[in-house]
């Protein structure tokens, strides 16, 4: 088999005492991808959130795994060194240090010390992603996200998936905010990356970002739970109709989390 | 309560060491005429830290030092300092009391460029010297510690360039306490003349961790009309020395004077600097880095005071604290009456290590004209725990992400600093001091 396995089984997370996941069980391997949709509200951003292991989210019940290894015993280091990924909704601004140091330190955290990349090939490997990605050069001197559009940051989360170069990704709502160009760029970056040792979960409230990428399974979720699977038709129908025949095909009235069937 | 009030120096020693060095009468007038007022005078009192108890009279007053032939006699101590295959042309070393090194290119000394210690400014340029000695920039009279340094005045240099006269490299100076007994009481004295410019960089060295001693340096930067002055400086005195250390600016009309300065004593220290903006248009932009460790004491003050019109002022402070380090940062802008259209700003930051440390920011504006702005911020806090997040979702372990933060957060004024080897070099103190 090639690629990693995520497998996430019975999740349950809180956030300050409140459950807002419910049980979600998923599955991402390699050559996979997946896109998780829903409405605003239902957990898809505390789903990525919780597997790389923001601080504010607390693990009450579940599992997740990597290839095997326990994802929720791991430091959030530990996490991205053995293959995670997250593409981040709103990236942390870092006055002070330059994209550029920060990207090379990112590369050399997952090497082993005294075989770091030299500088001459990190800055020919930088060069050609900002260029496959159109980014102005200039952003690996400014400032990590300080002062960036919110096009830039979404632009600057997928050049660090292009150059870490991942297992598996998960990129929350990395097409928010774009403008259709930029979207168009963004999915470049994601469709290159796109073989059989490469996962990805894409979670996302439009079904406008995948018109560019396809994805093997689509997931919804209401409520804090995967509550319908299938395939890229699913997005085609959700799109055409909404979300309210799911809703009453499960009796669902409000979708939000904190509401139950 | 007991308070060592006595002076550790009479009237007959202040005297003998000024005929000793050959001073112009002026100058042994003004000294013993400040150790009298020495005894009479309050001491500083900085806003919300209490220095009485501060070791100000505990120490040695006179030390020599070896010269060194060439820049490769430099002990192991001094070599981070330069770059040694790519020497400054302009560079001056104190040791001790005494100069062990000094070098001026050629084409600076034709243009009438002066950089020199002060005792031999003192006898080849007496007249310039009085003419700006403690007048207009520090008064003696300040309080104690300002006359104590006046009457016991025991090394720095002096830098004058003439009218219209722009110098493109940096001027170096080191001033390096060699022995751990010896008290410095420096006197920097910095003037541009019209239409001049030049940047000044200056180091401070000792390694006194179990002796106890002083330095109490003064520092005066005349930038006249459309004159601009960078000046810049690491500040690195031991934990055995208690530090008082004003620097202090006057801008003429056009004139610009900014500072980058990295405040990284282990002692207690009292800095002040501050500047005062006489002339309209006149600029200054005040940038300082501390990091406090141990359980050293520290007040900061930044000051900018505008008498010209349309005149600017920019106060930035960021400073570290860990184990159980204290620091007060005391941001003034202080604009007076007549002085419209002037703009001043301010920000202190304080980044926060450990539990026990303890971090003030205290902006202050003081306003008496209505035709202005003014604009400060502050704060006070830890590492932010979403960014460690973010750093860390990269791979980058927990202790190499604070180390880019800290970095991050002190970069505004470490890149400031105009000389490359000086600004690595205070890289490597932050490196030394935070780790």
């Amino acid at each position: 088999m090639a690629g990693s396995t995520l497998e996430i089984k019975n999740l349950h997370v809180s956030i300050e005492g409140k459950e807002i996941l419910k049980g979600v069980n998923l599955t991402i391997k390699g050559g996979e991808f997946h896109a998780v949709m829903g409405p605003n509200g239902t957990g898809k951003s505390t789903l990525a959130s919780a597997i790389m292991g923001h601080p504010k989210y607390e693990i009450t019940d579940g599992s997740v795994h990597l290839d095997g290894e326990d994802v929720l015993e791991m430091e959030v280091d530990e996490r991205a060194r053995a293959g995670l990924f997250l593409g981040m909704q709103y990236p942390s601004e870092i006055s002070g240090v330059t994209t550029s140091d920060f990207l090379r330190s990112s590369i050399n955290a997952r090497r082993e010390e005294g075989d770091e990349i030299s500088l001459m090939k990190f800055i020919k490997e930088m060069d050609s992603v900002l260029d496959f990605l159109e980014i102005d050069k200039n952003m690996a001197q400014r400032y990590l996200n300080e002062g960036f559009s919110g096009g830039e940051k979404k632009r600057n989360e997928i050049l660090q998936l292009m150059l870490l170069k991942p297992e598996i990704a998960i990129l929350d709502e990395i097409d928010s905010g774009l403008d259709i160009d930029a979207l168009k760029v963004v999915s470049k970056g994601i469709n290159k990356l796109r073989d059989d040792n490469f996962g990805c979960l894409i979670i996302t409230h439009y079904q406008r970002l995948l018109n560019y990428i396809t994805p093997d399974h689509v997931h919804v979720m209401m409520q804090g739970r995967v509550v319908k699977s299938g395939g890229p038709e699913l997005a085609q129908r959700l799109e055409a109709e909404g979300y309210d025949w799911i809703k009453e095909e499960l009796g669902i009235e409000d979708e939000t989390v904190g509401q139950n069937a | 309560m007991t308070v060592e009030t006595k002076l550790p120096y009479d009237k007959s020693y202040v005297e003998n060491y000024s005929v000793n060095q050959n001073e112009p009468a002026w100058m042994k007038e003004l000294r013993l005429q400040a150790l009298e007022q020495a005894e009479h005078l309050e001491m500083p009192k900085p806003d919300k830290t209490k220095i009485n108890r501060w070791n100000f009279t505990r120490f040695k007053h006179g030390a020599e030092g070896e010269t060194f032939s060439s820049l490769k006699e430099l002990p192991a101590e001094l070599e981070e300092f330069l770059d040694k295959d790519n020497a400054p042309e302009n560079l001056l070393i104190q040791r001790n009391n005494s100069v062990a090194y000094s070098t001026l290119s050629k084409e600076l000394r034709d243009k009438g460029v002066i950089f020199t210690d002060i005792f031999t400014a003192l006898k080849e340029h007496g007249e310039l010297v009085q003419r700006y000695y403690m007048k207009d920039a520090v008064s003696v009279d300040e309080h104690r510690l300002t006359a104590l340094h006046a009457a016991l005045m025991n090394g720095g240099i002096f830098v004058h360039v003439p009218k219209n006269v722009q110098i493109d490299v940096p001027i170096q100076t080191i001033f390096w306490q060699e022995d751990p007994e010896a008290a410095l009481f420096n006197h920097v004295l910095v003037v541009a003349e019209e239409n001049s410019s030049l940047t000044y960089v200056e180091n401070y060295i000792s390694q006194n961790q179990n002796e106890e001693t002083v330095a109490n340096i003064v520092t005066e930067v005349i930038a006249q009309d459309n004159a601009k002055i960078s000046f810049g400086a690491v500040d690195n005195f031991a934990s055995g020395t208690t530090v008082y250390n004003n620097r202090r600016g006057v801008a003429y009309r056009d004139a610009t004077i900014d500072w980058a300065l990295g405040q990284m004593n282990d002692g207690n220290t009292v800095s002040e600097n501050i500047t005062h903006l006489i002339g309209d248009n006149a600029v200054s932009n005040a940038k300082t880095v501390s990091v406090g460790r141990g359980k050293q004491i520290q007040n900061f003050t930044a000051k900018i005071v505008h008498f010209g019109k349309n005149s600017e002022g920019h106060i930035l402070q960021h400073g570290v604290m860990k184990e159980s380090a204290t620091s007060i940062f005391n941001g003034i802008g202080k604009i007076e009456h007549g002085a419209s259209k002037s703009n001043a700003e301010q920000e202190s930051r304080v980044l926060m290590l450990s539990e026990k440390a303890r971090g003030d920011a205290n902006p202050i504006l003081l306003i008496d004209e209505d035709d202005v702005t003014a604009g400060h911020a502050a704060s006070v806090g830890r590492v932010d725990p979403l960014q460690l997040y973010y750093l860390m979702s990269r791979g980058i372990s927990q202790a190499e992400a604070e180390r880019l933060i800290i970095h991050g957060f002190l970069a505004p004024v470490v890149n400031q600093l105009p000389i490359e080897s000086v600004k690595n070099q205070l890289t490597q103190v932050i490196e030394r001091k935070v780790y």
